[in-house]
């Protein structure tokens, strides 16, 4: 086996194959439109609870309170580890909220 | 995502006080050197400039490489980080095609799909694909089917943790015997043709079929991890077992031949035999000292399991499992403090989600199990030249048949 060879165009040339898969068809997924500002509006801090994130953002929401009080922060916690998805958050999210920061990721 | 809104803080965020945090969001960005709560703010009000809706990619893999020299198509697959960076066998449509000789299976077949992480797109593969990354570890076709059983698996070998998990994978069977792999002396070891190539035949295929291993980009892996090199792949040595082999326990038959497949494989602890007077308390102590999320799999020498029959009657592996399982202990408020357990059991725990929030009730000093007995997993393999054995913090995935394969 150590000897065979696929003899190419050219002389001295080998064709192999490529050990790569195969990629996925991505379609895109439109963004949701931006807000045209942050007053009055209610901003979900979403803590994926990955290596001390609840922390982190519990002090940018003390941030947005000290700077940006016109705007309504609901820190809550996904219902389980990041690695699932959590469906009734996001519903809450979209029922409840004008936009919404994850972190930290990583 | 070319759209999506990131903002980067410094690394660690994990062990910073809460004062040390608030100075990463009044401060800026380390990517773009920008203010973090302005980038933010813009984050959320700035308009999306292009509307992507409707627009799909496709990508396109070709089956061959566009011809050269063999010292360029070396440097080609090197560049393109398709091999581990040792010298790999070229996969010429001949090889391939003796790679494939040894499977009834059809090269168009898909087998699986995989990817790096949870959260990154799948990625699928034929028997053929598997073919090429089988060549290019050096492999033999006679291993092909034990090959494509770890590739039917889905778990990757390279998966992108920031943890440098490394796979781990046991053979069991007559498999052992066909294709000459090594249970006994030196079996972990560099010593074996087919342990040495099917190990590496599913590090390759992994990162090359799941879309990926690149350092920064689909690995992220902060200190990286040897044991990755070959995915720390024997076969069991039920030859000289005294319990029953490792696939049987998950549902095969003894004549059967089948593969498992173990991830996370990080964290190891060692000693020698079991003395009379206190190896309860040595196993407890390697216990302890293992990685808390990642439960253990014990590797005895033979002369290892047969001491544990010895020592604590254990004339069956569930017996040992159960010793392991019920010994395996840790006060409450300690095992909480780990941040692996915090990241990824106390979520659950608080959710409610068993056994985990039955620990979770426990009085701070009181002692609670570290994993479940189904978690705990007992392998023999080694050549009676000592008694010496580990622990390998290697969760059990699952087993695959190989004669599926063949």
């Amino acid at each position: 086996m150590a000897t065979t060879r696929t003899r190419s165009a050219g002389s001295g040339t080998i064709t192999v194959l490529n050990p790569q898969g195969y990629p996925p068809r991505i379609t895109a997924a439109p963004m949701a439109p931006r807000l045209d500002g942050l007053d009055g509006k209610t901003v979900y801090l979403v803590d994926p609870r990955f290596d001390d994130s609840g922390i982190f953002l519990k002090q940018l929401q003390a941030c947005f309170e000290e700077h940006l009080p016109r705007v309504t922060t609901r820190y809550v916690q996904m219902r389980s580890v990041y690695t699932r998805d959590d469906p009734e958050t996001w519903e809450e999210i979209k029922a409840n909220g004008d936009a919404a920061i994850i972190g930290v990721g990583h | 995502m070319p759209q999506a809104r990131y903002v980067f803080v410094p690394q660690p965020v994990m062990g910073k006080s809460p004062r040390e945090l608030r100075g990463y969001v009044d401060g800026k960005d380390p990517v773009t050197g920008r203010p973090v709560m302005q980038e933010i703010i813009e984050g959320l009000t700035v308009p999306v400039e292009t509307d992507l809706r409707g627009i799909t990619f496709e990508r396109l893999t070709p089956r061959l490489v566009e011809p050269g020299t063999e010292e360029n198509l070396h440097r080609l697959f090197r560049e393109n980080n398709w091999t581990d960076q040792l010298p790999i066998i070229l996969p010429t449509e001949e090889r391939v095609a003796a790679m494939l000789a040894c499977t009834s299976r059809k090269p168009g077949e898909v087998v699986g799909h995989m990817r790096p992480t949870a959260f990154r797109e799948v990625w699928e593969y034929t028997v053929e694909k598997v073919a090429v990354n089988a060549v290019m570890s050096g492999a033999r076709p006679e291993y092909f089917p034990v090959i494509l059983a770890l590739a039917a698996s889905e778990a990757s070998a390279r998966g992108s943790t920031t943890s440098s998990a490394a796979a781990m994978a046991v053979v069991n069977g007559p498999v052992r015997h066909e294709i000459g792999m090594n249970s006994g002396i030196g079996a972990l070891g560099p010593y074996n043709h087919a342990n040495a190539t099917i190990g590496r035949a599913y590090g390759l295929l992994s990162q090359n079929l799941q879309g990926g291993s690149e350092p920064g980009l689909t690995y992220m892996g902060s200190s990286g991890n040897n044991y990755s090199y070959n995915s720390v792949t024997f076969a069991e040595n039920e030859e000289r077992s005294p319990w029953e082999a490792l696939h049987v326990q998950h549902g095969f038959r003894p004549s059967d031949s089948a593969v498992s497949v173990f991830g996370g494989c990080r964290s190891t602890a060692f000693t020698l035999g079991l003395p009379e007077k206190h190896w309860r308390e040595h196993v407890r102590n390697m216990l302890r000292g293992m990685d808390a999320h990642s439960a253990p799999t014990l590797l005895l020498d033979p002369i290892t399991a047969r001491q544990f029959i010895d020592r604590g009657g254990f004339d069956t592996k569930e017996k040992l499992i159960r010793w392991v399982y019920e010994n395996a202990l840790m006060p409450a408020d300690e095992y909480w403090d780990y941040q692996l357990i915090q990241n990824y059991i106390y979520p659950r725990a608080t959710f409610g989600e068993e056994p985990y929030a039955s620990r979770l009730k426990a009085a701070p000093d009181e002692l609670i199990h570290m994993f479940t007995p189904e978690e705990v997993q007992v392998v023999v393999v080694g050549g009676e030249t000592n008694g010496y054995w580990r622990i390998m913090g290697a969760p059990y995935r699952t087993t695959v048949s190989v004669d599926q394969w063949r």
